[in-house]
């Protein structure tokens, strides 16, 4: 699995609430058998016009957000589908981090599996963020996951929960399907009850 | 084991841990995993790079629901990215030995409209599938949500899942539903009142008075819908009406396996004394037909209820939220959401696709004709529940009042096969999501139950089926 261990970049702002997943990637492009391609559909409908022409005002088509890499979203973000497709698409365009104060379940687990961060931040320091990048667009964040902190240049530092198990898994690359399998007699054991 | 008392939710979890090792999830097992075109083609590129096999074939039942046409069969399909996804799903169930119900299958229809249809989907069970609305089988009293990709590969494997133990949320409906309200309706003043958040982290049981009174497809379309308000998994508790559903069900246990399944699934109702994470009442007896206004399915209001004034949320991302809806949906705070025109109804999917709701949809439309300004779209949630409407007329009751009948599949729910609403046109639809875009690009999605559609589709514009019934 794909590992994650540390990030410093700038940010990329999405204050809506609730985006999901039919948002992020819509549906008529599931019908793809692999995972390529999947970046220049990222919030399609929001980045393109109808006739295919670029929305200069979205921020993913924002030259100077080009090559950041740390999403700061609202509330609530990947509800929706459980399509895995939200996540691929997110990080195929370059995103590894997002920050918001929840995120829906489903896109949550997706994206563990994806070395994408999700960052759950109280109320209090979302809107600080929000504030921050507005004054300053040019601040970057640096994220560390062993120490799950999130540092701002201001050099305020705060720790954000994540699963221990997910944890160790992006820390150190354990590919999770070894792990289930590894515990094959017991899964024996299980079936023969 | 637990000797405490628990909670339907709690039995179905503690029998299904194979291990769990310390601050790890657990690894639980799961009894029915059902495949769609969408999200497994990459989980069965992964196994084969991997070189392993699909462990539980039996356990696992695969269909075609997605992006397959609801036109003929005999017409070719235009669309060819679908045509190789779904020549995709047929090769690897082949390859991987797994039964699919194909194209041709007159037993194909919409993933969870089939597995309780085929007596697949029983009380007690784990269920997963690469969908979220996998949370319907909960009806049945079985643990049923959605995974993504990788987990579907898990369980292709290994016939299991690395889960955390979600909290558990008790939505209680008291009294009894009015007339021309219904199952949707329930489910979306629950969501409007909770937010689309509102049950994240927790899997709801639906128990009380209105619950038990429901049928096993009412209390799907409850179950269905869980996951738009934030929860994986919704679940009611099996009863009588859940072992008559099941009886003589083509893969429904059968002579004394049948008694003896009944026997343990009636020990799965939640003990007396059993404690949840969180409560909620609901009176279903005050509630009025309940319709979507915004771009997700908390934006809903009672059906006689104006549409709401942004200035009255305090919370300025509130106010932003709702103010880009409404500007999303052309739609001006204080108007009242009756008399709105509109330009398609569609009667199908997972939530609403089932035969007693196209039985409810053609008591309204029996003898009617719908406005000339709507094109209307029933499209059955499976094929048998296309051969069942046949066999009663419906199919005639619907193409009379100038309706389309379809074949089965998710259809307008998605949009992904081309069945869909033209940008700026307004929808009201008996699907789930209502999300910029959902239902076609530009598209503008009102949700409502199938009595409100129907009614909706007769006048033209935004009804209320109370005042033709
Ligand atoms: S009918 Fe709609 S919600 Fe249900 S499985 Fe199909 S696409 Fe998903």
């Amino acid at each position: 699995m794909a590992k994650f261990t540390h990030l410093k970049s700038r940010v990329i702002v999405l204050p809506n609430r609730n985006v999901d997943t039919d948002q992020i990637i819509p549906a008529r492009f599931l019908k793809v058998t692999d995972k390529n391609g999947l970046g220049d559909a990222l919030f399609s409908d929001w980045r393109y016009n109808s006739d295919g022409s670029v929305k200069p005002d979205f921020v993913l088509n924002q030259q100077q957000n080009q090559g950041a890499k740390i999403l700061l979203a609202g509330d609530n973000f990947g509800c929706g589908s459980s399509r895995e497709h939200a996540p691929w698409a997110l990080t195929a365009w370059g995103i590894s981090a997002v920050i918001s104060t929840s995120f829906a379940d489903i896109f949550r687990n997706n994206s563990l599996k994806n070395a994408l961060l999700p960052i759950v931040v109280t109320t209090d320091i979302h809107q600080s963020l929000f504030e921050l990048v507005k004054q300053s667009p040019d601040t970057e964040l640096s994220i560390n996951l062993a120490s799950q902190t999130l540092t701002i240049p201001t050099d305020t530092t705060v720790t954000f929960p994540i699963d221990n198990f997910a944890k160790k898994c992006l820390l150190t690359g354990v590919d999770q399907l070894g792990y289930i399998l590894s515990h094959e007699s017991l899964i024996e054991a299980y079936e023969s009850t | 084991m637990q000797s405490n008392p628990l909670t339907l939710f709690e039995k179905i979890w503690y029998s299904h841990i194979v291990t769990q090792e310390p601050k790890s999830p657990a690894v639980i097992y799961i009894d029915l995993h059902l495949v769609h075109e969408v999200t497994s083609p990459q989980a069965f590129t992964g196994l084969r790079e991997r070189g392993l096999k699909v462990r539980r074939p039996q356990l696992t039942l695969a269909t075609m629901d997605h992006s397959i046409p609801t036109t003929p069969l005999s017409i070719p399909m235009a669309d060819t990215q679908a045509a190789a996804q779904l020549q995709q799903l047929a090769e690897n169930c082949e390859e991987f030995d797994i039964g699919l119900y194909g194209m041709e299958s007159p037993m194909r229809g919409i993933v969870h409209v089939i597995g309780p249809e085929l007596g697949r989907t029983q009380p007690g069970m784990t269920i997963v599938c690469g969908d979220s609305h996998t949370s319907t089988h909960g009806a049945f009293g079985a643990l049923a949500f959605g995974i993504g990709t990788s987990e579907v590969e898990h369980v292709l494997a290994s016939q299991c899942l690395l889960q955390h133990k979600p909290k558990t949320f008790q939505v209680n409906v008291s009294g009894k539903l009015g007339i021309g309200v219904s199952a949707k309706d329930i489910i979306l003043a629950l969501i409007a009142k909770i937010g689309i958040g509102g049950g994240t982290g927790h899997v709801f049981e639906y128990t009380g008075e209105a619950i038990r009174g429901l049928t096993m497809e009412e209390r799907m379309t409850i179950c269905n819908m869980s996951i738009e308000g934030g929860a994986r998994a919704g679940m009611v508790a099996p009863d009588e009406t859940t072992f008559e559903y099941l009886a003589g069900r083509e893969h429904s246990p059968k002579g004394i396996e049948w008694d003896k399944a009944v026997e343990s699934w009636k020990k799965l109702p939640t003990d007396g004394e059993a404690i949840y994470d969180q409560s909620i009442t609901l009176d279903a007896s005050s509630l009025e037909p309940m319709i979507t206004f915004g771009t997700n399915p908390g934006m809903g209001l009672q059906i006689t209820d104006p549409i709401p004034n942004p200035n009255q949320y305090d919370d300025l991302d509130k106010q932003h939220n709702l103010e880009d809806a409404l500007k999303y949906m052309e739609l001006q705070p204080g108007q009242p959401l009756l008399g709105h025109p509109v330009d398609v109804v569609f009667i199908g999917s997972c939530t609403n696709g089932r035969i007693s709701d196209l039985r409810l949809a053609a008591k309204i439309l029996e003898g009617r004709r719908i406005a000339e300004n709507i094109r209307m779209l029933i499209v059955p949630g499976s094929q048998s529940v296309k051969i069942q409407a046949e066999s009663e007329g419906l199919n005639k009751v619907f193409t009379d009042a100038g309706a389309e009948w379809r074949e089965a599949g998710c259809s307008m729910c998605i949009a992904m096969n081309g069945d869909q609403v033209e940008p700026g046109q307004y929808a009201v639809s008996t699907s789930n999501r209502n999300f910029e875009g959902r239902q076609g690009k530009g598209a503008r999605t009102f949700l409502a139950s199938p009595l409100t559609a129907a009614a909706t589709a007769v006048a033209g514009a935004i009804s209320d089926v109370r005042e033709i019934i």
